[in-house]
């Protein structure tokens, strides 16, 4: 199909033809084109159908503020709904649809919508669908978002990547048109770091859309060569197809660049789009200005456009949007569209100009105090209804209108700190807060300075002064000429009228939803917002809020200042949710960390639990073990009756040293360390100043003053922070020195009675019980290399941990479990030491729960007195040791034939299930294969003295009960035997 | 009997490491490097010590490298002292005997996995990875920072070669997203 539409002109490059579809039709644009644009040359001016009432519509503008040509592009997983066909870059290949229709655009069902407008007014959903109340969820809203939708969902996973970054510079530039050039180029060429970002394709922002000349080249040639310097400076970067999305504290602005919506797909390896968070010294707001329509019955028909929008097609990119056109604007700016339509030879019927007096436009005809009225033609404007000063009217035919109701700074960015935008009367448009973020100013279109000449001026000055703040010299540059217009506006917001006026065309908002929000006395900005939903939509109203308050405003008599406004939040224009997650998905969601043995248990067989970041083996299955409890039995016995091997490398290890470092533990530790031995390893409770427990484990004094503190896997990080906020902040007196080693050594629990015998066969040293008794640690050497030994146990058997550098991890793993095979020695993974560590009545995460007291743990005698420990005074507080509170039980079923399940609760016999009769809760549950049923611990009131009594262990979740018998919670060797073997 | 003896592998579980060309940068695993962090105790004066010893102390933020011996700085009073690996397999052995009571030293080689990035345009793919401005500090510059949620040291020992230490246990989480933002970049 020829371009018909396509006139002389224009930034495109007529050498590259690109083929492209939508709506299944194929059609040819240029290499320069908006989808938009080449649809528009191709005569297609219906692209879209309303939100609400399925209007017929097409595209109001040529930029990002695009309320109606919303599109869907690309098919498959790529597909992607909701998308301004006026900002998608025209590729080779390119395939778009039209949403929001059935069966098709021209025929849509659901524009029945429109014929039933009265019932949908504003609101109308809080009115008609109040009951029954359970039916919103259900019937209605589902309804409501099936009519009222937008695109589609692929609903399949999106194929692209995306990537994340952090850029730093001088000075952020927020806009290449004039002002962001000007102030890039006097920025640039003092050497500062500069950053230009701009959401268009081509730098230069309005100065490819006008007639302009800048000096005496056009406005689009200045720019080029602008931007042909800037590009050769080496501290200047450009960055085109990039939106800053948003302005974030401390100078941090959010950036989304479209690396590749260009491109048919992503280059290998290459992010779809790139999320950058740019950190500026300051940062210039030079985003121009948009366009705002005035309001008129039936202003929304396809081929009635923003004037501005229908110069901007025809100037850069060749496409006279209809063969007849008119304009109707209250301002200066307008004309300008009428003039530069009739210099391409487009036939201007008439320009429909708001205001009286002043002079007429030459050959153009120029109907002063005139209005349009209305419009018609089904699918696309072919008519428009004029009233002139005289009040007679007129129908003129014309297939397009450009209407001017003024421009609005896109001041965005300067309002989300929260920051109110201040009305202007001379330009009938509110510019920039005073009070935006700190470190950032506007210039140009976007600081209401409307002329080329303002603009350049206004970027060159703002980069001076940013620069001049950050101790950096630059010098004004020689401006080119350009004009400097004043702006010429007399405001006139809306054409009264029987019909419906559109305001906000993305939400379908007409004056007469306003009319009714004011009548409904929904006059503040923000109710007027929520009522008619005005401005909600993804343009986040770009085109009609400050239509929508002018007409509020009216209504209520007041002025637009005092109407006051809405402000915005980031993001600036839509997002997709892939920018935002970046890399992190799926299994980059987040790093891994992997143990030590990670290869050998992988070889294994073993099935891994992810712990934090770890991966640890779970339990380690062998052939012909189908459940994992035959596994976990397995190895539990095979330890208990020979040795068993399990990585605990994941124990978080901290390093602490200092003269002070005995103190220290002291300090941090409920029980006392300083007087622990050289050489000796001691086990220690640590609470939080509220008294509470905060983790457990063992140090190790390893010379006099150097120490090796142990924690629970899950506690590494927090106790690491816990300690640097006590030796920083409580104790900076304290000579003390910490640092964590977890990830450099390699370590491993060999438990059981043959623990000795098999490490014996590995360690350089006497490791016999006289030599290396209990709670023993030191330096040993393993075949030579250099490692650590502590005998120490979680078991209750004999045991040690062994370390070494973790390079050899791997083989001390295979070294092991090869000395350990004339033992019968098994691998053990983290269900084996947990039902160990239940057989032997050990804590661990499931009762340090964040709101236990060591007394609660049976372990109330380990809080010193005799010292000032960290929680030691909150400990001792009457409730937490009144008698009679929770203490720690072990629990069996009376019939060991009946599993338990954690979480159950204890109750008397007979006693009902209710809260107040509830007496405790089993905290760790197991199978223990030493006693042949489930056991547990848990926490019981006045569970001392309830040892050998019975009770019910309900859980009401798992709608189980069984009588159990309350126990010692040492259900092996407990009297400690083993261990000192 | 079997021979029990160790035999160490790299951080990303190899025997030898690994080393891969993506455009102009070049990432290799390197494990010839031995680290030990050195911390001043308190009240103690080391800067005369560690000179003699030819240990730098560089300031806040740096990396300085001696003929033996290199360090950056970790925090206040606190250094990562790096050293070849072939001759100070056991570093602490050899930083004891110098600093004595005065200095805590903890063996830190086997806590980290170095990857070496070199080539040209280093900042482009630093820029996809951690919030360190690699263009304005340069060459002589180290610091920690978060790359793809690790907490690691990116030193940039010279503009065209920049080391990334990262934990040793998440070596190949590291790697990948050195790889990965590679072939964003380049």
């Amino acid at each position: 199909m020829s371009q018909k539409n396509r006139i002389e002109g224009g930034q495109i490059d007529r050498s590259r033809s690109l083929s492209f579809r939508f709506d299944g039709k194929s059609y040819q644009g240029f290499a320069g084109d908006t989808l938009a644009s080449a649809l528009l040359a191709n005569g297609v001016r219906l692209m879209g159908r309303s939100f609400k009432y399925h209007r017929p519509r097409g595209p109001l503008s040529a930029g990002s503020e695009e309320p109606n040509a919303i599109v869907q592009l690309r098919s498959g997983a790529r597909q992607e709904p909701n998308t301004r066909a006026t900002v998608a870059e025209l590729f080779d290949g390119l395939e778009a649809t039209s949403q929001n229709r059935f069966p098709s655009l021209s025929f849509d069902v659901m524009g029945v919508n429109d014929l039933l407008s009265p019932f949908f007014a504003a609101g109308f959903y809080y009115k008609t669908f109040m009951w029954p109340a359970k039916f919103w969820e259900s019937v209605y809203e589902p309804i409501i978002r099936r009519a009222a939708g937008l695109g589609a969902l692929s609903k399949q996973d999106d194929p692209d990547q995306y990537d994340k970054g952090f850029l730093h510079c001088d000075l952020l530039v927020i806009g290449a048109g004039p002002a962001g050039l000007a102030a890039a180029l006097t920025a640039g060429r003092a050497g500062a770091r500069v950053i230009v970002t701009d959401e268009d394709f081509r730098l230069g922002g309005r100065l490819n859309a006008e007639t302009h000349a800048v000096g005496d080249q056009s406005g689009a040639d200045w720019a080029a060569a602008v931007v042909a310097e800037l590009s050769a400076l080496p501290n200047v970067r450009l960055m085109p197809r990039t939106t800053t999305i948003g302005a974030m504290d401390h100078g941090i602005y959010a950036a989304v660049e479209r690396v590749s919506d260009h491109l048919p797909v992503p280059a290998p390896g290459k992010p779809r789009q790139i999320l950058w968070r740019i950190y500026s010294g300051r940062a210039i707001l030079a985003g121009g200005a948009t366009e705002r329509p005035i309001a008129f019955e039936n202003n929304d028909r396809p081929g009635i456009m923003l004037a501005g929008a229908l110069r901007a097609y025809a100037n850069r990119w060749g496409v006279a949007v209809g063969e007849r056109v008119a304009v109707f604007t209250n301002n200066d700016d307008g004309l300008r569209t009428a003039t530069d339509l009739a210099a391409k030879g487009v036939d201007v019927a008439a320009v429909i100009d708001t205001r009286t007096g002043g002079p007429l436009l030459p050959g153009i005809r120029h109907l002063q105090g005139a209005e349009v009225i209305g419009s018609s033609g089904r699918l696309g404007l072919s008519a428009i209804t004029i009233r002139h000063a005289n009040g007679k009217t007129e129908t003129l035919p014309v297939t397009a209108l450009g209407v001017s109701g003024g421009w609005n700074p896109n001041l965005n960015i300067a309002s989300h700190h929260r920051g109110r935008p201040v009305w202007e009367e001379s330009i009938a448009a509110f510019v920039p807060p005073k009070d935006g973020p700190a470190g950032l100013s506007a210039a140009g279109a976007a600081a209401g300075l409307f002329s080329t000449h303002a603009a350049l001026r206004s970027g060159a000055e703002a980069a001076v002064a940013a620069l001049e703040d950050l101790g950096l010299k630059a010098a004004l540059p020689d401006l080119p000429r350009a004009e400097d217009a004043p702006v010429a506006i007399t405001p006139k917001w809306y054409v009264a009228g029987k019909g419906r006026a559109w305001v906000d065309q993305q939400n379908d908002v007409t004056v007469k939803d306003v009319k009714l929000a004011h009548q409904e006395n929904f006059v503040s900005v923000e109710h007027l917002k929520r009522y008619t939903t005005l401005g909600m939509a993804t343009d986040q109203g770009k085109t009609g809020n400050i239509l929508g308050l002018a007409v509020m405003a009216e209504l209520t008599g007041r002025s637009i200042p005092e109407t006051g406004t809405t402000i915005y939040r980031p993001p600036y224009t839509p997002v997709a949710m892939g920018a935002l997650g970046g890399r992190s998905r799926g299994h980059e969601f987040k790093p891994t960390r992997l143990t030590p043995s990670h290869k050998w248990a992988t070889e294994q067989g073993a099935v891994f639990v992810e712990v934090g970041m770890w991966l640890r083996a779970q339990w380690f299955p062998k052939t012909g073990e189908t459940t994992w409890r035959q596994s976990v039995d397995r190895e539990v016995l095979a330890t208990r009756a020979s040795v068993g091997i399990c990585d605990v490398t994941t124990l978080g290890k901290i390093d602490i040293q200092g003269t002070d470092a005995g103190a220290f533990l002291d300090k941090v530790y409920a029980n006392t360390f300083s007087t622990l031995p050289v050489g000796k390893v001691r086990y220690g409770l640590m609470l939080r100043e509220d008294g509470i427990v905060m983790d457990d484990g063992t140090t190790a004094r390893m010379g006099e003053n150097e120490w090796v503190m142990t924690t629970t896997t899950a506690n590494a990080v927090p106790v690491f922070r816990h300690l640097e906020f006590v030796r920083q902040c409580l104790c900076p007196d304290m000579d003390v020195q910490l640092i964590s080693t977890t990830e450099a050594w390699a370590q491993y629990s060999v438990a059981g009675p043959n623990a000795r015998k098999l490490l014996q066969k590995l360690v350089d040293q006497d490791i016999s019980d006289a030599a290396f008794p209990y709670m023993a640690c030191g330096a040993i050497t393993v075949k030579g290399i250099r490692g650590r030994l502590f005998r120490i146990s979680f078991s209750g058997e004999l045991a040690y941990e062994i370390a070494v550098p973790t390079r050899y991890g791997d083989a001390m793993i295979r070294a092991l479990m090869e000395a350990g095979a004339e033992f019968d020695s098994v691998a053990y993974g983290t269900e084996s030491l947990g039902v160990m560590r239940v057989e032997k009545g050990h804590v661990a995460g499931n009762e340090l729960n964040g709101t236990s007291t060591a007394l609660n743990m049976g372990l109330g005698k380990m809080v010193s007195k005799k010292k000032d420990a960290i929680g030691m005074v909150l400990s001792q507080r009457e409730g937490l040791v009144a008698e009679g509170g929770y203490r720690i039980v072990g629990v069996k079923p009376v019939d060991p034939a009946k599993p338990l399940t954690a979480g159950s609760h204890f109750l008397e016999t007979g006693a009902a299930a209710v809260a107040a009769n509830d007496l405790g809760w089993l905290t760790s549950v197991v199978y223990s294969p030493h006693v042949g049923s489930s056991i547990a611990l848990g926490y019981l009131k006045n569970g001392e003295a309830r040892k050998g009594q019975r009770l019910r262990a309900v859980n009401l979740l798992a709608k189980t009960e069984v009588e159990v018998e309350i126990v010692s919670a040492h259900f092996v060797d407990p009297e400690g035997v083993r261990l000192r073997g | 009997m079997a021979d029990l003896s160790l035999k160490p592998i790299t951080p990303l579980g190899n025997d030898a490491p690994v080393r891969v060309t993506i455009g102009p940068v070049t990432i290799a695993e390197v494990v010839d490097s031995a680290f030990a962090s050195l911390t001043r105790r308190m009240g103690q004066d080391i800067a005369a010590v560690a000179k003699g010893a030819g240990i730098p102390l560089p300031a806040a933020g740096k990396v300085e490298q001696g003929a033996t011996y290199g360090a950056f700085w970790l925090g206040p009073d606190s250094w990562m002292v790096e050293a070849p690996f072939a001759s100070h397999e056991d570093i602490v052995a050899h930083l004891k005997p110098v600093f004595g009571e005065t200095a805590s030293v903890t063996e830190q080689t086997d806590a980290w996995a170095r990857f070496d990035v070199t080539g040209e345009r280093l900042p482009a793919l630093f820029e996809r990875l951690c919030n360190y401005d690699i263009a304005r500090h340069g060459a002589g510059s180290a610091s920690r920072t978060m790359l793809e949620h690790l907490g690691c040291y990116v030193v940039i020992r010279s503009a065209t070669h920049i080391s990334v230490l990262g934990p040793r246990s998440s070596a190949q989480s590291l790697f990948h997203a050195l790889e990965t933002a590679a072939h964003s970049a380049f």
